[in-house]
């Protein structure tokens, strides 16, 4: 039971314990039964699942997840450039 | 006119008579309509395209359209699909009794509206009003008549010198629709795309494009129209994933509810498959029409009768034509 | 950088990350000494693994093994017969989540019965019972719950707004599930006729939102009592990549450890707040039976006996339906789920047993293996 999708929090309804989300133009209200009194707050990037804020997402946690990526991206493509010059290096044709 | 449709006025009698004069003849009036013959005499110009189509959609209103609009462009585009242009329809209308006058006048207004955006006419029509609970307060049915501009515009005749494209970003009407739907509880900027698509096909005729096929994304939507067209010309047709058009709210609503773009009803938007010299000039009339149009697909032999999807990382996998009914994935 | 929502979905999909992670998964595994089947538990994951054709990106000692990881899959029939029977009296109006009305039970299913005119209904949000027994209040509302325990606490929630509000005419079916002892159940099963030790499974890719509410640590028991590691894994391709990479560095690296891969909304600990909601109103039943598993000990859910007033299960006992119903005697879904067997193996894959007539569960979601490879063909790999 997994579908569950990153939502950024655009309103909270503390009378009614709802916050409104929006997932890229689309919103919704959803539930915080789930969550403790006043944690959520507006600007909060959450879970949905099925009309409930399921937790938060942990900004900094997800820029350095991103940070990891860039990083292997980064390294991938010097390794690319490194065997590229190699193989130029090693073609016959070369210095003809 | 009274509030409400009562079972007298589909009686064929004076009630009858007045719905269809302060209702419909007011809003549909020419010269064939207003004979009141038992049937409408016309006259064509060469070969003749014809469509029939019901309308059961439910809500009868939604964000960007009506059922009334709804019935004139799925017949019409259906002609225009075939190089056709629009000329003459019939309409017939099953109401449940106790509708709303008001509403079947917005209705008809609708319908009016786009008949005009079309060339098209009214020549005939039947109106049958059914005892509450019997049917779900209207249904719909239109048959058009149009003058091919262009022939041997067929779903049979697509091969490996043909690319396809489409028109717009894909989606927008049966996203809108679930939106709309009780307990479902979404709100966005989502409109419907239902659209008369004839004059997008006119300019394109035109132009001197030489058309091979087209198709609008209807039930089914685009996934649905490249696995007919895949299985009746026994080809591959192979999409490049990145390039299908998908607005952000569309993709929020898949998102949300585990569906796929390309599994979502379109009323306005299509396919179309031209021979790949002719492509960037199609394309410059499509985008007139709309930014989003894009090259979709082209055609090769690797999975005879499949459509493929080719990720931007070396990956493939089928796509397949939607079965059963649409619901939101919890998984 | 900040974070914007967009990132979210882009980020963790994108194809040039997808690539990098493919090279240095091909480049760790050739330090591997043997072949790694990884399973994944959760449904989105298999989804994930067939919609991005995740098989493709592996290399030839890399295996994914598809478990049972869709509480619409593995519902037993004959709880589907209990639905099935409660929807077609005229006071009950049957809600449920999404695509548990496809599923056929042994008279048909939930859309079946619609077709025969029962009320079922089904709804995005459990909460939507509110608004259907209010406005129907000469009927009775009854609520087929189902999914792991990403689900659980959202029908407790219900529970607790139902109790608070003193409604009086919504009542509860539950077949909430857990995942950890289905886990244990197939690589050391306590049922003596199930052989589970010719079981393929090296490692798991923990539910991403499961692990949401439960945290991490109902896996703790995997590494050091069953010797499998496991990678608690979000659903993008990104995540799953990496998580497929962490698993590899786990062997090469002779380590065996419960790690989060999934970390901006996995902690060990989990949502406190879902858990103590969940444990106010539920409590374990000692079996249950998982379609295409069998008896799963202490996997089920039920509502404690001071809640009964509302259990249809109680409420109804004398109508619904007692006798299990045991699968097509040619459905080998047991031994693909423990990744014994593919489904091309089966004999009846494919003809008797299809996506629209499906035998057994693995063919009945969309996420079940044999539905994934049937719709998939022979594009994914293996």
């Amino acid at each position: 039971m997994c579908l569950s999708i990153p939502s950024k929090v655009t309103k909270i309804d503390k009378e009614r314990n709802v916050a409104t989300v929006d997932t890229m133009g689309v919103s919704r209200e959803a539930g915080l039964d789930l969550m403790e009194e006043n944690d959520v707050k507006i600007g909060d990037y959450v879970l949905l699942h099925i009309g409930f804020v399921m937790n938060k997402i942990d900004e900094e946690d997800a820029l350095a997840s991103l940070e990891t990526y860039k990083e292997i991206l980064a390294l991938m493509d010097e390794e690319d450039r490194q065997r590229a010059i190699l193989e130029d290096d090693e073609c016959p044709n070369r210095g003809q | 006119m009274e509030k409400n449709i009562t079972l007298s006025m589909g009686n064929g009698g004076e009630e009858n008579n007045d719905l269809i004069k302060n209702i419909f003849y007011k809003a549909f009036k020419n010269n064939i309509l207003e004979k009141s013959e038992d049937a409408a005499i016309l006259t064509t110009a060469g070969k003749i395209a014809m469509s029939t189509d019901s309308f059961t959609v439910s809500p009868l209103f939604f964000a960007g359209s009506d059922i009334g609009k709804l019935a004139i462009c799925g017949t019409c585009n259906d002609l225009a699909m075939m190089g056709a242009k629009p000329k003459y329809l019939t309409i017939g209308v099953i109401i449940e009794e106790g509708f709303s006058t008001r509403d079947l006048e917005k209705i008809v207004k609708s319908m009016k509206k786009e008949l005009e955006i079309n060339g098209a006419i009214i020549v005939s029509g039947d109106t049958k009003v059914m005892p509450k609970g019997t049917i779900d307060k209207l249904i719909i049915n239109t048959t058009g008549i149009g003058e091919i501009t262009q022939e041997n515009i067929s779903s049979n005749n697509i091969t490996s010198d043909d690319i396809i494209l489409v028109s717009r970003d894909i989606g927008c009407h049966g996203a809108t629709i679930f939106c709309e739907r009780e307990g479902i509880d979404l709100s966005s900027d989502l409109k419907s795309d239902c659209a008369s698509l004839y004059p997008i096909i006119k300019e394109l005729i035109d132009s001197d494009i030489n058309i091979t096929a087209l198709r609008d994304a209807t039930r089914g939507g685009v996934a649905a129209v490249l696995n007919e067209w895949a299985k009746q010309n026994n080809i591959c047709i192979e999409v490049d994933e990145e390039s299908i058009p998908v607005s952000s709210e569309v993709f929020g609503v898949c998102e949300m509810l585990g569906f796929d773009a390309t599994a979502l009803a379109n009323e306005g938007t299509f396919c179309l498959a031209i021979s790949k010299d002719q492509e960037q000039k199609a394309l410059e009339i499509l985008k007139r029409f709309n930014q989003n149009a894009t090259t979709l697909a082209k055609v090769t032999s690797s999975h005879n009768q499949k459509v493929v999807l080719n990720s931007a990382y070396g990956t493939q996998r089928f796509l397949d034509t939607p079965t059963g009914e649409l619901l939101p994935r919890i998984c | 950088m900040s974070l914007e929502l967009k990132n979210l979905y882009d980020d963790f999909r994108d194809a040039n990350t997808i690539k990098a992670l493919a090279k240095l998964i091909d480049k760790e595994a050739k330090k591997l000494k043997k072949t790694i089947n990884i399973m994944e538990v959760c449904g989105g994951h298999t989804h994930t693994i067939m919609k991005y054709g995740l098989p493709q990106l592996m290399p030839d000692n890399i295996n994914f093994i598809h478990g049972p990881g869709c509480p619409v899959c593995i519902m037993p029939k004959h709880r589907i017969d209990h639905a099935y029977t409660l929807a077609l009296r005229d006071d009950i109006i049957l809600v449920t989540l999404g695509d548990m009305i496809k599923v056929p039970g042994s008279r048909g299913s939930l859309q079946d019965a619609r077709a025969k005119g029962a009320d079922v209904r089904f709804v995005y949000s459990p909460m939507e019972c509110l608004k259907i027994a209010s406005q129907n209040p000469d009927k009775k509302i009854v609520f087929f719950a189902i999914g792991f325990e990403t689900t659980t606490p959202m029908t407790a929630a219900l529970v607790n707004a139902v109790i608070k509000k003193d409604i009086k005419n919504i009542f509860f079916h539950i077949n909430h599930v857990t995942v950890p002892e289905v886990m244990v159940e197939l690589i050391d099963s306590r049922d003596e006729h199930i052989d589970s030790y010719n079981n393929q499974i090296d490692a798991f890719l923990g539910p991403s939102h499961v692990s949401v509410i439960s945290g991490a640590k109902i896996y703790d028991k995997f590494p050091t009592k069953y010797n499998r590691p496991v990678v608690v894994t979000g659903f993008e391709p990104v995540d799953m990549m990496e998580g497929v990479l962490m698993i590899i560095k786990q062997f090469t690296s002779n380590r065996c450890e419960n790690e989060i891969q999934y970390n901006r909304v996995v902690t060990h600990d989990g949502n406190l707040t879902a858990q103590k909601l969940i444990n106010k109103y539920f409590e374990k039943v000692s079996l249950f039976k998982w379609r295409g598993l069998g008896n799963v000990p202490d996997s089920g859910l039920k509502l404690k006996d001071e809640f009964c007033a509302y259990d249809a299960e109680i409420k109804y006992k004398d109508i619904l339906p007692k006798s299990e119903i045991e699968d097509h005697k040619l459905c080998i879904c047991g031994d693909i789920l423990r990744g014994m067997a593919h489904p091309n193996e089966c004999t009846i894959f494919g003809t008797a047993c299809k996506p629209n007539k499906p035998m057994g569960s693995c063919m009945v979601s969309s996420e079940g293996a044999c539905a994934a490879y049937y719709k998939y063909g022979n594009l994914i790999k293996g």
